[in-house]
């Protein structure tokens, strides 16, 4: 009888494993002995005073992992599709829908280091297609953009680019009224929980969910601030067309616009302010751009529409009295804008413009002011910024650039895929986009025009997907399936732990093992270069070890070692592992962070967590105040390239300064007219006053997961399909619940608890029904991006899928014609009765 | 010997249902007899939590309830089990014994909460035990207190008048989820949802809203004034249920209007729309 307690780490915060016998029996969230914290504290407006308790917290579904593990979705052993022979007939048309049969290691590497060789010879190295998904199984060693990044870039792939799916609007749009770029356009938010405690008179959640969210990795450690802000008397507002789990918590008023309207609801409120003359003209004058042209616009001098209140109430359906009052309110007031990055209203048709107007709503306040701020995530606590950890996507904590390696290996593509556009690159080439994806080095970034297949190369016909789920995340699933299918697909082999969506579609399958069945080392929440300071969110900052729990399941292996076995079939094991083991690499990864000042790596690993306090001296640096002030940046945003130098008191646009009339637009596309240099509401193209509404007259909007991270959990653990916000399990079956307000439900016959078919042209999704007044008439809600893709008939485009891929239903049309970003938020469907 | 209870601050819940979750992972695949059998993974919610959806759209209202076992001092389930089944502690936490229990599919009926349910492969009804188990072996706490990420449960010894529970049961705030089952719960709760009465002010002349109209509501032995805000709304939140109220917004230069209304369920007027007093 043996026991033992160990640290990990995963999406959802730090636990703390249970293991007797060598099985997993108990997940908490990371026990700290109470010593280790040092609590900050803030004081509130109304003289309170707050600070958290001694502990941490962690998501939800962090804490099904002993049942995500032992899954029954776990693949054990390498597999190959029966109708595969790499030495015969391949028989792509089958993917999807083939059986699978136990093979050896040896057997299948051989297949895996052959089939790319052989690409090699006959096509180029571009020939193989790189993608991955997983967001989790965490590990800086062993995570995606690490072990396998260093594999890729050893090889030589066609990348599949991601876009940036969370931000779509901010970056393809709010980047060019306020730069922040090399954030995504998420704005800088530091210090912005002290600012809301102490400056802030009313927070604002536009589009933005933060009890849902929970700033992507951070457990739940912000819960709290929410209700502190209510407890200090500050007024808190959401705005969606859903009664969300903030807006249940505390929420004084609830705002419900159409989706894809929230622009237009914008300009009738600086319609008000203008007509008023209750916005800040001094901010305006000495910190923008452009705004009398902009303001020709909004009162209808450029195009003959005055954007009025009454205007815009036509477009968003909340009544013009409402929008006039909350204008004057908010102009009366000192308001922080939540929902900087995230929410929905930014991936929808033109989510660009809504970003834009976002941002120049609070620049006609005085965005910076004392009180005037703009938050993403889910905010920010104080912060120890001196102490160096790097994070997932920290230089240092990938292992293909990091100083643990002795030799970095660069990326060498030169051909890439953008995701969004993956099937139609196989199916009909070619295909051209612009902007890389993640366009963090500047502006014109997102201009370089892309063209797949690359002048003089091959086109892909072997893919090696890392992970991924892809039918069940991205827009438009049918088409990836005939992707998949296509006979120039020679092969495919998938890396991963569990079936999901997309495996059924490999060839070759290599098991992967938990980060349970592995050791590594992370921090919590820190995916470092990824989204600046992304811990940010958190209480407390605490760097971990993650320790191995049990023995690798079945013959499944750690990522790394996989892709070192892969390495050595194509000779290149020395220089992908240079020797070293993961435990060398985390000791390398540790030993170029700050950590060794202030632990030794034997402490280290016993104790398995550092937790990093805020220094007593703290000083906070509010976000943007210093470009109200005029003075150079003092926050530590790490990559902002002005920073230090003569223009630190400068944004990141052309013209340092905030642009009603965007600099960078009107110089690259002057006569676009879906982002124009002035940011305009333009009317989704599958909305409201579309042609389509009339066939399809309910608008669909499918957010982030609450009791899952994306496909990572749902599917895995089955516990998770007992909660009926997450599930909603009918006649032996667990179907999404989809929210649908009564004068929808009622004259189509549905009832709460009804199976029902969400459907357009596209296809059809079987879901519960919810009947709930906290669904904006018009519009229905469930989740995106599930972990089951269940079709009827498996293996066919066009099948009704009973797991919840409700991408299936969506356009994948980008949000327009130059920038890159996805709009799933923007899809009309209707429901109706699902009659068994 | 300590006393336990739970005070649950319904106020503080977000549903993230980690409650939930945490109380699966302990028990499912886990034998910790002679306290309790393992949980099967489908169909038992030893700890509920209850969504309570109220309004109508613009104006709804959410809370969730977290109910675990009450363990109540009147368990009717040690009541009604034979063999001595389920017994009380002298920590008030009642047990369903896993060998004695075996067969005895009444005990499911026999709680008004329903919070008992059926191990259909063990053959034995089940329910939550605060974590027996583990407060036996030391812990502080059960493990759905432990998880809860902003203290909607407060769990500790009643017989300790300086414990955080004793505190919260002193406030006076706290009360029985289900009185009139008179079971002398050892769980307790606060914030409790009631009924509310509420609307949304717009003065007819101007379509603006109707900010700063006194709003007064009579009825039940109680009397209150309030002042609608910027958006013309006003509640009065926390008013018994099924009982008879009225209504009256008033406003200089408008004509009084004046509503009767029932709480059988939360009442929205809606949009209440003030007309111009004739002039004379």
């Amino acid at each position: 009888m043996s026991e033992k307690i160990c640290g990990q780490n995963n999406n959802g915060g730090l636990t703390t494993v249970h293991v007797k016998d060598g099985k997993i029996i108990r997940v908490r969230p990371r026990q700290i002995d109470p010593d280790d914290f040092k609590p900050w504290k803030i004081t509130a407006r109304n003289g309170m005073t707050f600070s958290p308790p001694k502990r941490l917290t962690t998501d939800t579904y962090g804490l099904t992992e002993k049942q995500r593990v032992y899954s029954d979705d776990r693949i054990l052993y390498p597999l190959k599709r029966v109708d595969f022979d790499p030495k015969g007939d391949r028989h792509p048309e089958t993917r999807g829908k083939s059986k699978y049969v136990r093979i050896s290691w040896d057997e299948a590497l051989d297949i895996v280091g052959s089939e790319i060789k052989r690409m090699w010879d006959s096509y180029g190295r571009e020939a193989v297609c790189s993608i991955r998904g997983e967001h989790c199984n965490w590990g800086n060693v062993n995570y995606r953009l690490s072990a396998f990044q260093r594999f890729i870039n050893m090889i030589g792939t066609t990348h599949v680019v991601e876009n940036p799916d969370s931000w779509e609007g901010w970056h393809w749009g709010a980047t060019h009224t306020y730069g922040f770029y090399w954030r995504l356009g998420t704005i800088e938010f530091y210090d912005m929980l002290e600012e809301s405690l102490k400056y802030t008179d009313m927070v604002v959640y536009w589009s933005s969910d933060p009890d849902a969210v929970l700033g992507c990795y951070s457990g739940q450690e912000s819960a709290m601030w929410r209700r502190w802000l209510k407890e200090a008397g500050v007024k808190q507002v959401v705005i969606d067309p859903y009664y969300n789990f903030t807006c249940a918590h505390v929420a004084d008023k609830w705002i419900a616009p159409r989706p894809g309207t929230d622009a237009a609801m914008i300009l009738g409120m600086m319609y008000v302010w203008i007509k008023e003359d209750t916005y800040d003209k001094d901010y305006i004058a000495k910190r923008t751009i452009g705004f009398e042209e902009f303001k020709k616009y909004v009162v209808g001098e450029s195009d003959g529409v005055p954007k009025t209140p009454e205007w815009a109430a036509e477009k968003c359906g909340v009544p013009a009295r409402t929008i006039k009052a909350f204008a004057r309110e908010w102009a009366a007031k000192k308001v922080q804008f939540w929902g900087s990055g995230f929410g929905g209203a930014c991936r929808t048709a033109y989510g660009h413009e809504y970003a834009r107007l976002a941002v120049l709503l609070q620049a006609m306040q005085g965005l910076g002011k004392p009180g005037v701020s703009m938050n993403g995530l889910a905010g920010s606590a104080p912060y120890n910024y001196d102490v160096i950890v790097p994070g997932y996507a920290d230089p240092d904590g990938m292992i293909w650039l990091s100083r643990a390696a002795r030799k970095q290996i660069f990326p060498t593509a030169d051909q890439f895929i953008y995701r969004l556009k993956f099937a139609e690159a196989i199916l009909n080439p070619p295909i051209d986009w612009r902007g890389e994806g993640y366009c963090t080095r500047s502006l014109d970034q997102q201009f370089v025009n892309f063209v797949y297949p690359a002048p003089g190369k091959s086109e892909v016909h072997m893919i090696y997907m890392y992970g991924s789920s892809f039918m069940s995340t991205f827009c438009n699933g049918n088409e990836w399936i005939k992707a998949f299918q296509h006979p120039k697909i020679e092969s495919v082999v998938c890396q991963e732990v569990f079936w999901t969506n997309n495996t059924r579609f490999a060839d070759v399958i290599l098991p992967a093992c938990t980060n349970f069945e592995r050791n590594d080392i992370s921090g919590f929440a820190n995916a470092g270069g990824y989204v600046a300071h992304g811990d940010l969110p958190n209480n407390y900052r605490v760097a971990c070890i993650q320790q191995k729990c049990i023995e690798p399941l079945g013959e499944s292996k750690p990522d790394y070692e996989i892709l070192a076995l892969v390495s050595e079939r194509l000779g290149l094991r020395e220089e992908f592992t240079e020797g070293k083991s993961i435990e060398d690499w985390m000791k390398g990864i540790f030993d170029a962070s700050d950590l060794p000042k202030y632990i030794s790596w034997e402490e280290f690993n016993k104790k398995s967590h550092y937790v990093i306090n805020v220094p007593d001296d703290y000083k906070p640096k509010p976000a943007m105040r210093w470009f109200y002030e005029g003075r150079p940046c003092d926050t530590p945003d790490p990559a902002n390239p002005k920073k230090g130098t003569d223009k630190a008191h400068e944004l990141g646009t052309y013209s340092g300064k905030i642009e009603f009339v965007s600099q960078s637009l009107l110089k690259h596309y002057p006569d676009d007219e879906e982002r124009p240099p002035i940011p305009h509401y333009i009317p989704s193209w599958e909305g409201p006053e579309s042609e389509l509404a009339k066939k399809y007259p309910l608008q669909l909007i499918t957010p982030h997961p609450r009791y899952s991270f994306h496909t990572n959990y749902d599917s895995h653990s089955p516990w998770l399909n007992e909660i009926p916000g997450h599930r909603i399990t009918k006649d032996g079956y667990s179907y999404l619940p989809v929210s649908i307000h009564p004068s929808d439900a009622l004259p189509r016959g549905i009832d709460n608890g009804d199976i029902v078919k969400v459907h357009n042209d596209r296809g059809g999704v079987l879901c519960v029904a919810k009947v709930t007044q906290r669904m904006r008439p018009g519009t229905v809600r469930t989740w995106s991006s599930v972990g089951r893709y269940d079709p009827i008939e498996p293996g066919k485009p066009g099948s009704i899928d009973r797991g919840g891929c409700m991408n299936i239903l969506t356009d994948n049309r980008l949000q327009s014609k130059n920038a890159s970003g996805f709009a799933p938020n923007s899809c009309l469907v209707e429901i109706r009765k699902w009659e068994v | 010997m300590a006393r336990y209870g739970i005070v649950v601050d319904v106020s503080r819940c977000i549903d993230c249902y980690a409650c939930f979750i945490v109380c699966k992972d302990e028990h499912c695949g886990n034998d910790f007899s002679p306290i309790a059998l393992s949980q099967p993974d489908k169909g038992h919610f030893w700890m509920k939590v209850i969504e309570n959806e109220r309004g109508e759209y613009p104006k709804v209202k959410a809370n969730y309830i977290a109910v675990p076992c009450q363990q109540c001092e009147n368990a009717p389930c040690v009541y009604y089990s034979e063999n001595n089944a389920v017994y009380r502690r002298d920590d008030g936490i009642v047990i369903i014994d896993p060998v004695r229990a075996k067969g005895q599919k009444d005990i499911v009926k026999s709680c008004p909460y329903g919070l008992i349910y059926w191990n259909e492969a063990e053959n034995i009804p089940q329910k939550c035990t605060f974590c027996a188990h583990l407060l036996d072996q030391g812990w502080k706490q059960p493990r759905c207190v432990e998880t809860c990420p902003d203290g909607a449960l407060t769990f500790g010894d009643l017989d300790d008048p300086n414990s955080e529970v004793s505190k919260l049961l002193a406030s006076g705030k706290a009360e029985s989820l289900h009185p009139e089952y008179g079971l002398n719960e050892k769980v307790k709760y606060i914030g409790l949802p009631k009924k509310f009465i509420a609307g949304t002010v717009v003065f007819g002349d101007n379509d603006e809203c109707g900010e700063g109209v006194a709003v007064t509501l009579v009825g039940n032995g109680e009397k209150r004034t309030l002042k609608s805000d910027n958006f013309g709304d006003f509640e009065f939140d926390a008013l018994s249920e099924a009982k008879e109220y009225t209504v009256n917004v008033e406003h200089p230069g408008y004509k009084t209007k004046k509503f009767d209304v029932r709480t059988d369920n939360d009442v929205y007027l809606g949009e209440i729309i003030l007309k111009p007093a004739k002039s004379r």
